[in-house]
């Protein structure tokens, strides 16, 4: 039941609203509204019992296991939410005089640095709201960097076909054109196919790395060295940073422009969908470059630099500087982990992935890239339990659900076939992982046995498997009474 | 290890099950030479007590105020229920609904989230959220754009919308050849100049018109949305959805029974039960007619059956977006401000059609109130002669950053300077006073101004001093 059929004509929750207020009268009648939004008229329980019972019908970290690779669904710590939501943190007004919020300012100026310090970057700005605002961010700072310097004729981006998404989209945003590269058998980037697409047409290269195969791309500074030598830039998708944090760091594999996805490796919550924040990091050559705002630190006062403190500045990303709730909760847990502690979190996602990763082989799965090692997630395909069984690897999934455990990514990357992505993190125990392992071999055994029961599946949430056919044909995407 | 849960015997027994001898092994695709010795720049770890302590005090530094400061961020009361519902962990803690069977309930708030804004809008189709309000104006040029049959790459965007919803959309758009050309406003109105859009006509794929504008004022909406309609241009209506439960929606913009209203809505959340926050995060809506939701960046839920014929939610319309189309994706956008919309939903469900009208109105009276009190003094004017809905623009005859700071020294955020966006305002202060102000509050701006003006014109202050702080 949606929360507008439960709704009564003048039923109110009066404690919520201003009860009497004076009419507009002085503003002119054709600039008002004539009849009333479809909202729902209801009382404070009723709204408080409605969403509380739709909150149960989904899975959560808080609920479920989430081995969803690429996805990095790990404990979300609450002191993180508690001390973000500090009531004076969420009263501040964002164009209040930056005299007015020294606390604020320097508990960001803590998380800039520390993340300087992390990936090994010249600057950090704080400003993009998500991996993909990041994205965009440091693909706009490269065009902005060979603008510049008049080096216009560089029109492409190198992009492998492992990669996200988002990488070529992005490309297409800041308009340039895409040249994707092929993966070798090994899951590496193919080096004479990238040499073959580099020249001056090259404006960078976008990487992942680990890649979304889940494994280092081990001739790292070659690769780099190839589109560096070309007068190219390379731009290194934090999606995976988890991975390596305290390991090996992006500045110093000689990466130019880098996102991390704090929504990822910084614990912050997913949210249903958002919101993330996509801090970027700059080598030198692209720091006049960094989008505003940032802070800065002058004779032991912060503030924003702004529009007048940086000319080359590729401009704003946001009107009001960035997801600064999010941006809290980042350093809440920065500051409760610590260097050693942030080193331990690539140490421990790739104890439970590795582990995983073996555990699964032995009770007959197939990875994707045996002999290589993992890193934080691995690449498990269902091609021959498709071939002889007609089982999908989307079957598999959805009975997942059934055993409790949230559907690995499936189909990502798209050149494995048939392919479960699957991260752990370092916040799962051992006990969550061998179950999981038992609910994998006990779907495989129900797809040899009764395959029917799991192209059926999901048998026993709040629905069935839905006609997604049916929603993107006879769209609706809003109620309308009847 | 905070948040690893592994024991000593753990370890031990997965690294033999790996085959590894100790965890470092596990790192040995690495190349050598790119190790680094560790984070030793990042403090050490300090616990849940200490961390706390650190982040009160600086909670605690930075106080409170009585501000009058709006420019696009807004102070409302958020009833209780919102944020405790919205910090479930199930809903906190989801992924985005992909998997759409465990994701029911995201889903469906999600689908009633989209009919909440249609409506309020008065447009066809909602998407699940952008970024923020900003951004948001960037995809809605960026749509109208792919929308244009023609390939024409302008866009009208007046001086009366947000300078910073100008620069995120310059930003976001001139990597793609796509023109934003500014139009003046009137100055005796402080609303766009409808003779200077004549002359400047031209070709343009869209006209940008927002409701209430910058300076708070009401636009002449009907005039504008007909005007770019019969140049052949799309309608963009940037607008307060606070306002919109009292002023005329989009989607009925225009005047006479030829015309279809504004073609896409877009704005910031934020005053829908999401806290100021220091800036975000917030999150930007966009509806828009059903002729163009394919052209519609962002997330959409549309609601369908299970093999059952259960009614159920799924994400739709997925071709559209980068992890289907990747390059050719309406927009490279791969999140949405769930979590906010969250808030906003059970916000807007809590106060139902005339709640949210009422803090509409309180709001309106309040800054009305306000203006009055603050014009009666003397070195006090108003700037501009349109109805406003909360905010308005005073004029004071002492320099605006003194005023400022010494309202600030009393308390009190008397409101955004305007110099620093329209030099031509550079005497102007952006006053708003939302429905959480109480006649004290009002009667206390007016005061420590009077002081202030008095004080520095020279003469005998005719308050003393307050001792409020």
């Amino acid at each position: 039941m949606l929360i507008f059929e439960h709704a009564q004509t003048g039923r109110r929750a009066h404690a919520q609203a201003p009860y009497d207020a004076p009419a507009a009268d002085d503003l002119p009648a054709e600039l008002l509204r004539g009849t009333a939004p479809l909202l729902p008229e209801s009382s404070e329980l009723d709204v408080v019992r409605h969403y509380t019972r739709l909150s149960q019908k989904n899975f959560s970290i808080d609920t479920q296991f989430y081995p969803l690779g690429s996805c990095t669904m790990k404990y979300n710590p609450r002191a993180c939410n508690t001390l973000a939501m500090l009531p004076q943190f969420l009263a501040r007004h964002p164009l209040a005089d930056a005299e007015t919020g020294q606390g604020f300012f320097a508990c960001l100026h803590e998380l800039q640095e520390m993340l300087k310090q992390a990936t090994g970057m010249a600057a950090v700005s704080l400003a993009p709201m998500a991996g993909a605002h990041g994205e965009f961010t440091g693909v706009a700072m490269i065009r902005a960097y060979h603008d510049a310097r008049g080096d216009t004729a560089r029109r492409e981006i190198i992009i492998p076909d492992a990669a996200h998404g988002t990488n070529p989209a992005t490309a297409s945003m800041c308009g340039y054109t895409v040249r994707e590269i092929p993966t070798d058998r090994q899951g590496n980037v193919d080096l004479e196919a990238l040499r073959a697409v580099v020249g001056p047409h090259t404006a960078g290269l976008m990487l992942t790395n680990p890649s979304t195969l889940g494994v280092f791309e081990k001739a790292i500074v070659t690769i780099l060295k190839i589109v560096h030598e070309a007068g190219g830039l390379a731009y290194y998708d934090g999606a995976n940073l988890n991975a390596i944090l305290g390991r090996v760091r992006p500045g110093d594999m000689g990466f130019d422009a880098i996102h991390i996805n704090l929504h990822k490796t910084f614990s912050t919550p997913h949210g249903g969908g958002g919101p993330g924040a996509g801090p970027v990091g700059v080598s030198e050559r692209l720091m006049p470059f960094l989008p505003i705002p940032y802070v800065l630190e002058e004779r032991g006062l912060y503030r924003w630099a702004e529009e007048g403190d940086c000319s080359q500045s590729i401009g704003r990303l946001s009107a009001f500087g960035g997801n600064m709730g999010v941006l809290l909760r980042a350093w809440v847990y920065a500051r409760m982990l610590g260097g050693v502690g942030l080193r331990r979190v690539a140490d421990f996602a790739t104890l439970n992935a590795n582990y995983l990763a073996a555990e699964l082989q032995k009770a007959g799965f197939d990875l994707a890239f045996p002999e290589r090692r993992a890193s934080h997630e691995f690449i498990v395909s269902l091609k021959k339990l498709k071939d002889a069984t007609g089982v999908a690897a989307m079957d598999f999934a959805k009975r997942l659900l059934d055993y409790g455990f949230h559907a690995p990514t499936t189909y990502f990357p798209m050149l494995v076939p048939e392919c479960l992505l699957i991260e752990p993190t370092e916040t799962e125990s051992k006990e969550t992982l061998d179950a999981f392992v038992t609910a994998m071999a006990k779907v495989k055994e129900e797809a040899e046995m009764t395959p029917e029961l799991v192209k059926g599946a999901p048998h026993t949430l709040p629905v069935r498997r839905l006609d997604d056919v049916k929603a993107a044909r006879e769209l609706d995407l809003a109620w309308k009474p009847v | 290890m905070p948040f690893i849960p592994h024991t000593e015997a753990d370890i031990a027994a997965m690294l033999d099950s790996i085959g590894a001898s100790s965890l470092d092994a596990l790192f040995d695709e690495i190349p050598v030479d790119l190790n680094c010795a560790g984070l030793g720049g990042i403090p050490p770890s300090l616990s849940e007590m200490a961390v706390t302590r650190l982040a009160h005090g600086r909670a605690a530094q930075d106080g409170f105020y009585s501000s009058f400061l709006g420019a696009g961020a807004y102070e409302h009361h958020i009833p209780a229920a919102v944020w405790q519902i919205v910090s479930r962990g199930e809903f906190y803690t989801a992924y985005t609904p992909y998997q759409a069977e465990a994701s029911q309930g995201t889903l469906q708030l999600l689908y009633e989230y989209q009919t909440m804004m249609a409506s309020l809008t008065g447009l066809d189709v909602s998407n699940a959220s952008l970024y923020d309000g900003a951004t948001a104006l960037a995809e809605a040029v960026l749509m109208a754009v792919r929308a244009n049959k023609a390939g024409v790459r302008r866009v009208l965007l007046p001086d009366t919308v947000h300078p910073r919803y100008r620069a995120v959309a310059q930003a976001m758009v001139k990597n793609q050849g796509i023109e934003l050309v500014g139009v003046p406003f009137d100055k005796a109105s402080g609303i766009t100049d409808l003779a200077a859009l004549e002359v400047m006509a031209g070709e343009a794929a869209a006209l940008v018109i927002p409701q209430p504008n910058f300076f708070g004022a009401l636009e002449r909406v009907d005039a504008l949305t007909d005007w770019a309609h019969a140049h052949a241009m799309l309608a963009i209506a940037v607008a307060n959805p606070l306002a919109l439960a009292l002023l005329k929606p989009p989607g009925l913009w225009g005047e006479g029974t030829q015309t279809r209203g504004a073609d896409i809505c877009v704005g910031d959340g934020q005053p829908l039960g999401v806290p100021l926050s220091s800036g975000g995060p917030y999150f930007g809506f966009m509806t828009a007619r059903q002729a163009l939701v394919r052209q519609m960046p962002g997330r959409m839920v549309g609601r369908t059956v299970d093999l059952d014929g259960k009614p159920g939610f799924v994400l739709t319309l997925q071709a559209r977006e980068q992890h289907i189309r990747r390059a050719k994706a309406t927009s490279n956008i791969c999140s949405n401000q769930g979590l906010l919309v969250t808030a906003a939903t059970i916000h807007m469900a809590l106060l139902g059609p005339e709640g949210l009208k009422n803090v509409a109105l309180s709001s309106h009276a309040n800054t009305r109130a306000l203006i009055d009190k603050l014009v009666s003094l003397l070195g006090v004017e108003r700037v501009f002669s349109s109805p406003f809905f909360h905010e308005a623009v005073i004029r004071v005859n002492i320099p605006v950053p003194d005023v400022l700071r010494a309202l600030r020294a009393q308390g009190i955020l008397g409101g955004y300077a305007l110099g620093r966006d329209y030099p031509e305002l550079a005497d102007c202060i952006l006053v708003c006073a939302t429905e959480t102000k109480t006649e004290d509050d009002l009667e206390q701006y007016r005061q420590q101004l009077e002081r202030i003006l008095s004080r520095r014109n020279g003469r005998d202050p005719s308050v003393p001093p307050c001792a409020y702080k």
